[in-house]
Formats: C-alpha cells, sequence, structure tokens
C-alpha cells in the first residue's frame, strides 16, 4: 500500500457513519483513505456468523432512522440494498396473556376505550414534534454566541420552527420536552402494556430510566429520524444490517474511496499542531490532509490521540463524556419458530417488546445504578428469519434481542455474572414464548463489556454515549467539538458520538463530510 | 358576620402563607384594601411557629430560612417589623461508618476540612464554588421577573424574551454552555465532575434532592441544588440562617408589615370558592357561606387547590384544567419535630466544634440517597433516608425551655400515598422510628433525650397547611415546570383563565422555598392591571 498517496482524508473507522463520510467526499472527488480495525466494514451494524450456519445483526437490528434522501443521495439500492421486509409492526408480549399491538385502533380499544381515543391525538401530536426535531438533528449545531451569522440563522430557524408549530402545540412542545417518558405516557394512557411499550422505546440503548426527566426527547428523537426514514422506517435489510453497509461501502468504492479492513489505526499523528496522518498497530505510517474519526470521543481524544495534545477543560469534558452502556446483545439459534402467540406471522417478523409496564422498565433500570443486571429485564426482540430465511439453516431460526438493562461493570464481574444473567434472559423469554428453551441450538450474549471489545466503543454505549440535553446539539459530544471539528486543526469526528447522535442514521457522517469539504476548500 | 365583611375590598387574597403575605404588603403599600383569608387559625402557612409541646416552639413545616429575597426584605421593611436573622455557625454530614465532613462558613476552613477527605476535592471546591456562584448570578435577576410567554409577540414579551437571550449571550460562549448543562445535567453526574470522595459528593448532592421527587441521579436535579443555593451567596449578612423565634417569625413580620400599611388577616376563615360571575372572580364564599365581594382575588393556594377545588370547572377552559391535573405536584418529603431534654451528642464530631450549629446531614453516598429515592418510587418511605437536621434553639434560646433543645428533623424521602394503603398512625409512627434510628445511629443518648416528636408525613402536612400532597415547594421544579411552563404554559404570568383571579404561590415562577419572589411578582402583575405601577 503507498503511503504516499497524499490521502486528502483517513476515516478511522468503517462503521456506519464512517462510510457515509467516506462515500459524501469521494463523490465531491476527494482522496479518500478508510481503515477499519476489523476484518469487515459496518461496525455496529453487521452481519455475522454467531453459530454456525446462524448469521444475525449483532448490533443494531433494524434500519429504521436513516432517511429516505440519503438512501437516495447514495444510491443503495443500485449498490445493492435490499429489504426483507419494511414498515415493520410493533408488538407488546404479555406473558400468557393477549399481546397488543402497537398502533392497532382495535387491539387498542380492547383494552381500553380512553387509551383508544387517545392515541390517535398523542401518535399525530408527537410525530408533528418529531418532524420539528428532524430539522434539527438533520443540520449541524450551530455554536452559541459567536456572533457568526451561519449560527444565528441556525437558532433563528429553530425559532421560527418553533413558532411555525402554532401556539398551542409550541406549548405543548416546550412542555413536554424536558419530561421523563413514563409521565408523558401515564398522562395520556391506561394501558400498562401500552405505557410499558412507549417507555422501552423512550430508554432503548440509553443510561435512563422513563422517569428520568429528558426521556421524551429520547422518545421524540427516535420518532424524528423515523419520520424522515419515510414509509421504510422499520425495516429490515435482506442479509441483515451488514448488507447496508456492504451497500455503503460499494457506494463509497464506487466514488473512489479505498476501503482497508484489518488495519487497526493505533495513533493519530500530529504535526506543527495539525493532524498529519495516523499510525496503523503495524508500525505503518500513513498521512493526510484530514483526519476523521468514527470512533467515540473518548477513544479518540484520549486514546488515538492524546491528551497532551489538549488543554485540560477540554479533556475533563471528554473523560466525564457520560458513555457507560447498559444495553446487552442476546442472540438465539433455534431449531423452530419461538411461540410467542402474537397471531399474524408478520407480527412475529416486526418488533416484539417485552416492557408490560413503565413500571417494570424502571425497576429494570434500577439494578444498573448499582452494578447489578436486572432479572426482569426489558427486550426488544426480532426474529430476523421470517423475514429473512436464508439466515439460518432452512427451517431453522435465529431469534436477536436488545435487552436493558445489563451494566457495564457488575460488581463481580461478567465473567462470573454472565450464566446467571443469560438463565435469566432465557427465563423471561421462556415465560412469553413456551417451549423456547427446548428449541435452543446455541446462544451468545453481549455484554456491555463484550459489544465495547467486539466494535470498539468505548463503554460498550449503544449510542456512544447518552443521548440528554447536557449532551446533545451543541454540547454533544462536547463544547468544542460539536461541529465535528475538534481542537486540533485537521482532526474531525463523524461518528455517534457527534450531533445528532446514535441510531443508523448516516447524518453525522454526512455533515462532517460537509464539514471536511466547506473547511478545506475554504 | 362582622360589619367589615359587607365591605367590598379592593383584593382578596386566599392564604396568609409566606407568598400570600408578600403580595398582600406590597399590594396594600400601593394603597389597596387588602384582606387575607387564612382557613387555619394560625398565620403563615408553611412558615409558622407553633407551641404544640410545652413550652417549645417548633418550625414545623419549614425551618431555615434561606431564600427569602433581600429586596422585599428591605422594601417591607421586615427587620423593622421583628424579623432576625441569625446565621449558621456550620453544618456537617454524617456516614454511616462514623466518618464525617463538618461544613465551616469559612471558605478556607471549609477547603482543609475537604482536604481531609480529599487534596483533590480541595482543589476542585474553589472551581466549584465559582461555577455555583456563576450559574447563581446568572439566575438571580430572573426571580423577581415575570416570565415571558414564548409563543406571545406582544412587546412586553418580546422584550423578555430578548432580555433572557442577551443575559445567556452576556455569559459567553463556554459558560452559555455550562449553563445548558448546569440545567439539563443530573446533580450525580455535575459533581462527579468536580470530586471524587464520595462524602463530599453526597453531602452537596443533599440539596439536589430536597423537597423534590427526583434522585440524584435524575437529570434536572443538579438544578434543584442551585435553586437551594440561591439564597446562600447573597452579600446579606446571614442569608442562611435560623429566623429568630422560628419561622412563624417571618410570617409573623409580613403581618405587622401589611398591618402597619393598612391591610388586615382574618384567621379560621376557610375559602371554599372563588366567586366568579360573569367570567370574572368578584370575591370568594367561605366554608361558613359567608360571601366576601373583592374587585381582585389572588389565590396563594397551589395551583390544584386553586382551580381543582376552589373554582367551578365550567369556569375553566378545558386544556387549562386537563394542564393542572396534569401538574405534577409529588409529596416525597417527611418531618419530625421533636422536644429533647438535652443537647444529644454526636461522638464522630470534633469537641466543640462550630458544626453542630448548623444544619447536619446524615447521608454518605449518591448510591445511598438514591436507593432512598427508588423506595420513594415504590411507594415505601426510605429505609436508609436522607436526614437534614438542625437544633435552632442552641442559638436561639426562645424555640425551647432553658437547658432543653428543640430539633428540626426533614426527611427525604417520603411519599404522599404509600403502596400498601392509606397512612395510619401505626404507619407514622414507624416511619417516625426509622428516621429516629437512623439518627440514634449517629447519637447514642439522641433517644433518651426525646421527651415528644411531631411526625409529619406529606398526607399530614397537605391536610394541615393545604399543600397539595404536601410538596413543600408547590410543584415539582423540573424543566417542564420552570419559568415560563409554570405553573400552566401560557399562564407564567401569574394570571389565570379567570379574569381577576391570579396565583401568587410557590406553583408559580419561580418556584418554592421561603423565597417570596413568587408573591412580590403576583402584586406587581395586578398592581399592573390595575393600572396602578409598572410590571417588568
Amino acid at each position: 500500500m503507498s503511503t504516499v498517496a497524499g490521502w486528502d482524508a483517513i476515516i478511522v473507522g468503517a462503521g456506519h457513519n464512517g462510510l457515509v463520510c467516506a462515500a459524501t467526499l469521494a463523490r465531491a472527488g476527494r482522496r479518500v483513505l478508510v481503515l477499519e480495525a476489523g476484518d469487515a466494514v459496518g461496525g455496529c451494524a453487521v452481519t455475522r456468523e454467531f453459530a454456525p450456519g446462524f448469521r444475525v445483526s449483532a448490533g443494531a437490528q433494524l434500519l429504521h432512522q436513516m432517511p429516505a434522501e440519503l438512501v437516495e443521495e447514495l444510491r443503495l439500492a443500485t449498490h445493492g440494498l435490499e429489504f426483507a421486509a419494511t414498515a415493520l409492526p410493533t408488538t407488546a408480549l404479555a406473558a400468557g396473556g393477549e399481546p397488543l399491538a402497537i398502533g392497532d385502533p382495535g387491539a387498542l380499544a380492547r383494552r381500553s376505550a380512553a387509551d383508544a381515543r387517545a392515541w390517535p391525538l398523542y401518535d399525530a401530536r408527537l410525530k408533528r414534534f418529531a418532524r420539528l426535531l428532524y430539522g434539527l438533528l438533520a443540520a449541524p449545531a450551530p455554536r452559541l454566541g459567536t456572533g457568526a451569522w451561519s449560527d444565528t440563522f441556525a437558532l433563528g430557524r429553530l425559532g421560527l420552527r418553533l413558532r411555525l408549530l402554532g401556539r398551542r402545540d409550541m406549548r405543548e412542545f416546550l412542555r413536554i420536552v424536558g419530561m421523563n417518558a413514563y409521565d408523558l405516557v401515564s398522562d395520556e394512557f391506561e394501558s400498562d402494556a401500552l405505557r410499558g411499550a412507549l417507555s422501552l422505546d423512550a430508554v432503548l440503548g440509553t443510561n435512563f430510566g422513563p422517569r428520568a426527566p429528558g426521556t421524551v426527547l429520547t422518545l421524540l428523537y427516535r420518532l424524528a429520524a423515523e419520520s424522515a426514514a419515510g414509509p421504510r422506517a422499520l425495516a429490515q435489510p435482506k442479509g441483515g444490517m451488514g448488507a447496508l453497509t456492504a451497500a455503503l461501502a460499494r457506494a463509497a468504492t464506487a466514488a473512489g474511496a479505498v476501503i482497508r479492513t484489518m488495519a487497526p489505526v493505533t495513533r493519530i499523528s500530529v504535526s506543527e499542531d495539525r493532524a498529519a496522518g495516523v499510525v496503523l498497530g503495524s508500525g505503518e505510517e500513513i498521512a493526510a490532509r484530514s483526519v476523521i474519526s468514527n470512533a467515540d470521543a473518548k477513544t479518540t481524544f484520549l486514546t488515538l490521540l492524546g491528551a497532551e495534545y489538549l488543554d485540560t477543560g477540554f479533556v475533563r469534558r471528554v473523560d466525564h463524556f457520560r458513555s457507560r452502556g447498559v444495553t446487552a446483545k442476546l442472540h438465539l439459534a433455534l431449531d423452530r419458530l419461538p411461540a410467542f402467540g402474537v397471531g399474524a406471522p408478520a407480527a412475529l417478523g416486526g418488533r416484539l417488546l417485552i416492557a408490560p409496564s413503565a413500571d417494570y422498565v424502571e425497576r429494570a433500570w434500577n439494578h444498573s445504578k448499582y452494578g447489578e443486571w436486572s432479572a426482569s429485564p426489558a427486550f426488544e426482540i426480532t426474529v430476523p428469519t421470517v423475514n429473512d430465511p436464508a439466515l439460518a439453516p432452512a427451517g431453522r431460526h435465529v431469534l436477536s434481542a436488545t435487552v436493558q438493562y445489563a451494566p457495564y461493570a457488575p460488581q463481580r464481574g461478567w465473567e462470573a455474572e454472565r450464566q446467571p444473567f443469560l438463565a435469566a434472559l432465557l427465563g423471561v423469554l421462556e415465560a412469553h414464548a413456551p417451549g423456547l428453551q427446548s428449541s435452543l441450538l446455541a446462544t451468545q450474549l453481549l455484554t456491555p463489556a463484550d459489544l465495547e471489545r467486539e466494535f470498539r466503543v468505548h463503554g460498550g454505549h449503544w449510542h456512544h454515549g447518552d443521548l440528554a440535553f447536557d449532551q446533545f446539539y451543541m454540547v454533544r459530544p462536547v463544547p468544542g467539538a460539536a461541529q465535528h471539528a475538534t481542537p486540533v486543526a485537521g482532526l474531525y469526528l463523524c461518528g455517534a458520538s457527534c450531533h445528532p447522535g446514535g441510531g443508523v442514521m448516516g447524518i453525522a457522517g454526512r455533515n462532517a463530510a460537509r464539514r471536511v469539504l466547506a473547511e478545506v476548500s475554504r | 358576620m362582622s360589619a367589615a365583611s359587607h365591605r367590598r375590598h379592593d383584593v382578596i387574597v386566599v392564604g396568609a402563607g409566606h407568598n400570600g403575605l408578600v403580595a398582600a404588603c406590597y399590594m396594600a403599600r400601593a394603597g389597596l384594601d387588602v384582606l387575607v383569608l387564612e382557613r387555619n387559625d394560625y398565620i403563615g402557612g408553611a412558615a409558622v411557629s407553633r407551641k404544640l409541646y410545652q413550652d417549645f416552639t417548633y418550625s414545623n413545616c419549614s425551618y431555615v430560612c434561606s431564600l427569602l429575597r433581600p429586596e422585599i426584605m428591605r422594601t417591607l421593611e421586615l427587620p423593622r417589623f421583628g424579623l432576625q436573622i441569625i446565621p449558621y455557625e456550620g453544618g456537617c454530614t454524617m456516614m454511616r461508618d462514623g466518618g464525617h465532613l463538618a461544613l465551616y462558613d469559612n471558605h478556607d476552613a471549609l477547603r482543609r476540612e475537604i482536604a481531609r477527605h480529599s487534596p483533590r476535592d480541595a482543589e476542585a471546591y474553589h472551581r466549584f464554588s465559582r461555577d455555583i456562584i456563576r450559574q447563581c448570578k446568572f439566575i438571580k435577576p430572573l426571580l423577581m421577573r415575570e416570565p415571558p410567554d414564548p409563543t406571545s409577540f406582544k412587546p412586553r414579551d418580546l422584550t423578555e424574551l430578548l432580555y433572557l437571550g442577551q443575559r445567556l449571550n452576556n455569559v459567553g460562549e463556554e459558560r452559555m454552555y455550562d449553563t445548558i448543562r448546569f440545567w439539563t445535567m443530573s446533580a450525580a453526574d455535575f459533581l462527579d465532575e468536580y470530586f471524587e470522595s464520595e462524602i463530599v459528593k453526597a453531602h452537596f448532592s443533599g440539596s439536589s434532592i430536597i423537597g423534590t421527587a427526583l434522585g440524584p441521579r435524575s437529570p434536572g436535579s443538579a438544578y434543584v441544588l442551585l435553586h437551594h443555593y440561591m439564597g446562600d451567596i447573597d452579600e446579606t449578612v446571614g442569608a442562611w440562617g435560623f429566623a429568630r423565634g422560628g419561622m412563624g417569625a417571618v410570617t409573623a413580620a409580613l403581618t405587622a408589615s401589611l398591618q402597619a400599611s393598612g391591610g388586615a388577616v382574618r384567621t379560621a376563615a376557610p375559602v371554599e370558592q372563588v366567586l366568579i360571575r360573569n367570567g370574572r372572580a368578584r370575591g370568594v364564599v367561605l366554608a361558613s357561606g359567608e360571601e366576601i365581594e373583592a374587585g381582585t382575588v389572588v389565590s396563594n393556594m397551589d395551583v390544584k387547590r386553586t382551580f381543582l377545588k376552589a373554582v367551578a370547572p365550567e369556569h375553566l377552559p378545558e386544556d387549562f384544567l386537563t394542564a393542572v391535573r396534569r401538574f405534577k405536584i409529588r409529596g416525597s418529603s417527611g418531618k419530625l419535630n421533636i422536644a429533647l431534654d438535652g443537647l444529644p451528642s454526636f461522638p464522630a464530631l470534633p469537641a466543640g466544634a462550630p458544626c453542630v450549629r448548623g444544619d447536619m446531614h446524615i447521608t454518605d453516598t449518591i448510591e445511598m440517597m438514591e436507593r432512598a429515592y427508588d423506595d420513594w418510587k415504590e411507594g415505601r418511605w426510605s429505609a436508609a433516608p436522607y436526614v437534614d437536621m438542625l437544633i435552632p434553639s442552641q442559638i436561639d434560646p426562645t424555640m425551647a425551655p432553658d437547658g432543653k433543645h428543640y430539633m428540626s428533623v426533614f426527611v427525604q424521602y417520603c411519599p404522599y400515598q404509600l403502596a400498601d394503603g392509606p397512612w395510619t398512625d401505626a404507619k407514622r409512627q414507624a416511619f417516625g422510628a426509622t428516621v429516629i434510628d437512623a439518627i440514634a445511629r449517629h447519637s447514642p443518648d439522641f433517644k433518651s433525650l426525646i421527651r415528644h416528636a411531631e411526625i409529619r408525613t406529606p398526607w399530614d402536612i397537605e391536610n394541615e397547611v393545604g399543600l397539595t400532597e404536601g410538596n413543600i415547594f408547590q410543584g415539582e421544579l423540573t424543566m417542564d415546570q420552570l419559568l415560563f411552563n409554570r405553573p400552566v404554559p401560557g399562564y407564567a404570568q401569574y394570571r389565570t383563565p379567570v379574569k381577576g383571579l391570579y396565583l401568587s404561590g410557590s406553583s408559580t415562577h419561580p418556584g418554592g422555598g421561603v423565597m417570596g419572589a413568587p408573591g412580590a411578582n403576583a402584586a406587581r402583575r395586578v398592581l399592573a392591571d390595575l393600572g396602578r405601577g409598572g410590571t417588568r
């Protein structure tokens, strides 16, 4: 490999944001090199074999947040992205009881007439708020107090969008946006199943319980990106999430980017106060005009760059970027379909939630605060082989579940806790799908500590860092690095640590690329 | 019926709590004929001193004077009317393992004490207090201003929004980010940015949970911490301290000030309904059936009690009623008032140190407080509660007979409703025993000195004082209920959907604590609406 090619940009990490960034830069004519430590591209959006013949989306399990315009812009369909299913339904499971199809007016009415009346109003209002929020997510975060025209304009536009909601909606938005999801859903609905399901959506992947103020923001965040993903929202790529990143990689290479796997970056080199390139694990040095890190903020600044290039206040902030993951991933190989009792086959192919009440979700969180795992955790389950049988041998199935909450560092260590935790998880699943344990062929449990190792994300955090007001918008990941540029010239961030944050969305990658393009052409 | 009640008053204030009295004082000083009606047979609401056991005086609700705005004290001449505030001489936090952190009002002494636990934290303390003071300086001017309605295009609202924006802008980019973070972080995360020692963090996070249904790990609790600090930084000497004679001295001075301006207070006059004719408040109806007329009614009751009990629903828009029902007022605090035969000893504390002459806390980790909050969420009182206790009789001898002492014990958390059914006397006693045991672990002779203990749950506080769920702030201090959202979006300007009816209690901006700002702001709004003076 030539190190004298004179790369315009090196991208550290071939996660979805890194690939979006690479594709965008390459399409603008930049010479881009993507360096991936692992043996395949994808980051947390990958398909892996976890048992012979059984493949699963090992990190993120559904695509619901990538804006339709980005999928179009990068022509991912022509680069091989196909969907096994789109517009997946969500069903709240009830052990031994009737499951509730979320959003189905008839099913809701059987639970509670009041909730059936309240749902359409709630749903429509939250979607209006979500669209407003999407405007904020899609654009780069402004800086405050700079007096710069672009920042003032961005803030002004935000104010205008708020006003355009109309007085009633604006008041309601300004009230609920800082609220906790538990109170919001308890005010609106009486059915525990609905309250539980909505509460779980508000906290998936994040280190908060539904009673934590700010969880309405995370709920809206999810809906906001979903609204931009269009009718395809909640989609299952054919071949798993790895198919999405494979298509992104093809889009990038088609535009001229070079991707190298098994090329772990160990240092970002600095010369004359600017990022000058990277050093690989092999000792190989590669120079570039810009280095764009898809790694999380802590890894980028504290491991790859080194605190010596940063001032102490900045380092302290990075150090306190909250990035302790509390989400685990469970993969099961099954010799038959699990009997979740959800009726229609379409439902079984959708999202299945175990979150029987908002209190249940809150209690599940309580344990993780003290380094304990929850014996009654909340689940977001998919059975991807319903829509995509090729992921498993004929007639066999895969169950893939996101589990809340598992601590990053349990008091007795994961070595001691892994088996009891797994047994507890299987016990909860068995209660919802009788016979599941007898159909088990293989299991894989990824704790936050495993996710950290597997995906090289500090703390194993799903979103690189908690999505909360103090780590959102112009303060994500930390002031001084919230607009993709960092205190070190030529070094940029493009991953989920940046605004707008986690989820397989790609906006951070695209905005980082635009920032680099604007900066370098200046 | 007295002759006076036939007279039509300019203003009736419902409730003689400190905010109602502050509002009444300002209006009376502007020349209005003001009558304050109080349902209890004593004045003060939750700022009271009562002799409930022999010659012991209990400040049986609020217990320290920290937040009362100095401009109110000056304008209403409260010192002239008898208010005397005696500053704290220290404080301490006691850990379950026998360790302690002593608090001194001398900055350097405090630093040395913190260094005993962690030299790094002693360094950080300087940065911490500087940042807190900065945030307080940012917020303090907003306390005595009426929040704008961000949806309005009226010049006053636009000007006020601009003022807020400019204030934020003036602090500079870095500080602006700090402010955003400060308003939205949890106390635990916020303190993690400064300190490493558990007791130091636990000590400072205590103020983040007092009176609130949040845990130290709940986002937004850093703001509650700040709310309690607001009084701490006033240049006014003794802004944190004991009111001589108990908290009732505050409301007694306010009453004297009011009477000097021609206003009157009538006790044992519970208001049943606000009298509304043709969409306008015309006076009130007492429980006895007596009607008292007035051009303006100012309710010092909380927003739920005002609109769900004292105003008939047909006078209110449905949206407004829904918003009032959804306003969060949660009972989370209990109180013990204890008469002691002597001064209890605390062997862990240095002999003769002033730290027993201020507020003493029992807690040792943020986890302990968070677990105490988990208990509350499950409808139980905390098994290991956070305790904030004071023995004011050491400094103010009027509170107890010679050689005896009065102890005020504030307890976090205690639910308004228990998961296993309503409060009973047995449960109340068990709650009290939990707290007494927690204190006794630090004071071997404490139990033997107790002569009388009054145990107050949120349920008791509601029933006696009239605060919904016994919430000391008349509503949670969370983002969705602050500034222009408090109490109800669109009605944060002390006005209500009923013309001539205003709110003056802590349900309104800037919220609870014996601060007086809501009352002063409400009075300014009334006076402006009556054309008797400007309002900001």
